[in-house]
């Protein structure tokens, strides 16, 4: 049965895994994503629906863990901010090399180092430019809601078994922190293991006499080899590229200026939308759901009829340089950002499309 | 209709509870309702805010630089959110401590000496629900009955034997709060 | 007399384990792993538990036990197998895990994934050579590396007023209440063999039984990296390793 509940986006993701039959959650407590397994562990779910939940003793090992329940066919996930997610590169390159699904949230907080608690979206390029050693991409969700926080648990295991590719949710310390109203899932069985067998037969689930080991490895030494897999994965990517771009448009029919922004940004610049149209000025906004895939056509397509796209992001500017790729010259291209834990207020978006394209 | 609320004092003073039971509350009629808080270290013993919002239609910004009305429960708090509140708008504050007292002309001002009140009644622990009260009263959005429907489904079963105190303290808010400055609500075309 | 004539079931004396695959291993001459692989592979036989088991294997000379043992396998990142295993054990309770892990990748890189899972007392097993060197990346120092010993960045030895002293891990997993079992074997003769394979088997029984992490590290050695002969390498074992690293139970409930 369906159920509408006023949760914070931390919350709503403890609350949709356990229901879409998640097997296991390894973390770490870092700020401000620990009400995730806090709430994990206040709900008991290995009571229930027998979902492992575990506290680390490093984010390391939480991704490694990760690795290991992902290498048997299961349906596992890890969650951390911005710090944690820098250690948990290691695992993510394995991971991706070893073709493993797995879900992984950041609820990003401004950087570098220790930088602050406070939400920011400076962790773009190392989301969906990769982020640890080695050619390859995680899908990339960027939830803009509570709402969105819980759907996008099961799609983005949904997209990680079907491109057996770690799926990572995008979210940021403002999604995190923030309660709405959120319609949460049914509950759903978890796998089991005759299922796994069926579903995933790469998964180590104990070598039957009836088949060949199963080994799940990213190492190959033989360069031909380490090249063909090389290239299987960027055919996957490029797959992911044609099928599974998703964003959201908000009046653009007769745009003259455009917004492009995601997550937390997204829902500033809606209202700026709003208040420009107030003023008369004719903005638009595009918000993209995939950062990888990136809505690349989309975009070119809208740079053709604004004249000018501004990006708002709480950060020095890193989409930006995705879009500008998008855009190919076809129209001026400006960032907007606020960092160190700041959010950009829609007034201040407003200002800065005045103060970018319609200068005097 | 949209309702946007800030609420601000120290940590401890029950600020993010109470944004909590406003959200609730306006979830149980139905609006779309959206509560942000500010996090970490600064709740203890600091200041705390958090942001409602109540509204008939899909909320955009969860984070906003101006408010329809602002609950102010420190000196911090009035010193900075005293310019937030749109023209028209409404600031609702505990004059407890406070030696600078909201001064603008554009805005209705009220006081609830809700500090003052929860020690000579003996609410301390239901302060928060005194400037609920005072609120409710000020500006009637969220009614009695969703209010405890609200406080019913965010607090924990263990804690249900405190409505009726909580009720009570509700009423006592409604009672004591007092008008300092009223501007009529539509003198501006920044109302909502 | 012709082969056939002598590979008859009647003349078998020996067999080599269908555990263990017919791949040709990569070990160097006179090293331990193979052994060690052959024990493991013996033990899974004996318990017939070919079907239910999963090993990690580390980075590392044994980065490709997989190769050789026919089960399923999960290649771990440099350090992390207990952290796998962690999930694979609590994901799959009734299965059996285990990690192969060398000194550099448990007591260096893994130190903080090791003691964790022991002090949780995750019922696994793991199965840790000790060589004092890092055999695959061509013989530089490791934790365990003893004073005095030459490595390729230590040339004049070891120096603890630099480089640390040689770290008894072992020794500090059985302090933790986590492990049930902490031993430490050799299969430099057929009588160590023999030992070491009994301690692998009470070891994998200790996880049939839900007691603990059970720790099973062998003294071992690297006659490459110690550029000696294969038998000068174990007899420099016996007299400067084993004065380190004594042989024996260091813990056993």
């Amino acid at each position: 049965m369906k159920e509408v509940k006023l949760l914070k986006g931390n919350e709503a993701i403890a609350e949709a895994a356990i229901r879409y039959g998640v097997d296991g959650y390894f973390g770490y407590p870092i700020t401000p994503q620990s009400e995730i397994m806090e709430t994990l562990m206040a709900q008991h779910p290995w009571d229930t629906t027998g979902m492992v939940v575990l506290q680390a003793e490093s984010e390391t090992a939480s991704i490694n863990m990760v690795y290991g329940g992902a290498g048997c066919g299961k349906k596992v996930m890890t969650s951390s901010s911005s710090p944690g997610m820098s250690l948990m590169q290691e695992g993510l390159s394995y991971i991706a090399g070893a073709e493993l699904p797995c879900v992984v949230i950041n609820v990003v907080r401004g950087g570098p180092g220790l930088g602050t608690i406070q939400p920011a979206q400076s962790d773009y390029f190392q989301s969906v430019k990769g982020g640890g050693h080695g050619d390859y991409k995680l899908i990339v969700l960027a939830p803009s809601s509570v709402q969105e926080m819980a759907d996008f648990v099961p799609l983005a295991f949904e997209l990680a078994f079907k491109y057996r590719n770690p799926a990572l949710i995008l979210s940021d310390g403002m999604i995190g922190q923030m309660m709405e109203k959120v319609t949460l899932p049914p509950y759903q069985p978890r796998w089991t293991e005759q299922e796994i067998e069926q579903l995933h037969p790469w998964a180590t689930t104990g070598k039957k006499a009836h088949r060949s080991k199963n080994v799940i490895t990213s190492l190959e030494l033989l360069s031909d080899e380490q090249e063909r897999h090389n290239q299987k994965l960027q055919a996957k990517y490029q797959q992911m590229q044609a099928t599974e771009v998703r964003y959201e448009t908000f009046s653009c029919e007769d745009a003259d200026y455009l917004l492009i922004a995601y997550g937390s940004s997204a829902r500033v610049c809606q209202k700026a939308v709003e208040i420009a149209r107030e003023n008369g000025l004719k903005v638009g906004l595009l918000r993209p759901i995939t950062l990888f895939p990136f809505p690349t056509e989309a975009i070119h397509k809208l740079a053709q009829q604004v004249k000018g796209i501004l990006t708002v992001e709480m950060s020095a500017g890193q989409m930006v340089e995705d879009v500008r790729l998008a855009v190919e010259g076809k129209t001026p291209v400006a960032h907007f950002g606020r960092f160190g834990g700041i959010i950009p207020s829609p007034g201040e978006v407003v200002d800065a499309i005045k103060q970018q394209f319609i200068k005097g | 209709m949209t309702e946007e609320i800030i609420i601000a004092g120290f940590g401890g003073q029950g600020v993010l509870s109470m944004g909590k039971i406003l959200a609730y509350s306006g979830m149980m009629m139905g609006k779309e309702v959206s509560w942000m808080p500010s996090y970490g270290p600064e709740m203890r013993g600091g200041t705390a805010n958090v942001t409602v919002i109540i509204s008939d239609n899909r909320i955009s910004s969860p984070v906003l630089h101006e408010f329809d009305t602002a609950i102010l429960l420190n000196q911090q708090s009035v010193t900075k959110f005293e310019s937030m509140v749109k023209p028209g708008g409404v600031l609702i504050y505990d004059g407890n401590g406070i030696v600078s007292h909201p001064t603008r002309k554009d805005i209705s001002i009220y006081r609830v000496d809700a500090s003052e009140e929860a020690v000579r009644s003996n609410m301390q622990k239901t302060f928060n629900m005194i400037v609920t009260g005072a609120y409710m009263k000020v500006k009637p959005i969220v009614h009695m009955a969703d209010v405890l429907k609200g406080l019913k489904s965010s607090l924990p079963s263990r804690h249900h034997h405190l409505l009726p105190s909580n009720e009570k303290a509700i009423e006592k808010g409604m009672e004591i709060v007092v008008p300092v400055n009223v501007v009529s609500a539509n003198c501006c075309v920044n109302c909502h | 007399m012709t082969t056939n004539d002598i590979v008859k079931p009647e003349n078998l004396v020996y067999a080599k384990t269908p555990v263990l695959s017919d791949a040709v291993m990569h070990y160097c001459p006179g090293c331990s792993h193979g052994v060690v692989h052959k024990l493991v592979a013996e033990v899974i036989e004996d318990l017939q538990i070919q079907e239910q088991t999963i090993g990690i294997a580390p980075v590392g000379c044994a980065v490709f036990a997989y190769n050789y043992l026919e089960i399923d396998w999960q290649e771990a990142a440099h350090g992390r197998a207990p952290a796998l295993a962690t999930a694979v054990k609590r994901l799959h309770p009734h299965k059996y895990v285990f990690t192969y892990q060398g000194d550099g990748d448990l007591a260096a890189i893994g130190t903080a994934e090791t003691i964790h899972a022991c002090n949780r007392g995750e019922n696994i097993v793991i199965i840790f050579i000790n060589n004092g060197i890092y055999g695959m990346t061509g013989g530089q120092m490791a934790p365990t590396t003893l004073e005095g010993m030459k490595a390729s960045t230590c040339p004049s030895g070891r120096n603890h007023e630099r480089d640390g002293f040689p770290l008894k891990m072992s020794d500090l997993l059985a302090l933790l209440p986590g492990t049930c079992y902490v031993t430490r074997q050799s299969v430099h003769t057929p009588g160590n063999v023999r030992k070491a394979k009994k301690a692998i088997t009470q070891a994998f029984n200790n996880q049939k039984a839900q007691k603990g992490t059970s720790v099973v590290e062998i003294v071992s050695s690297c006659n490459s990296g110690w550029k000696m002969s294969p038998v000068q390498a174990n007899k420099w074992m016996e007299e400067h390793m084993f004065q380190q690293y004594p042989l024996g139970d260091l813990k056993n409930i």
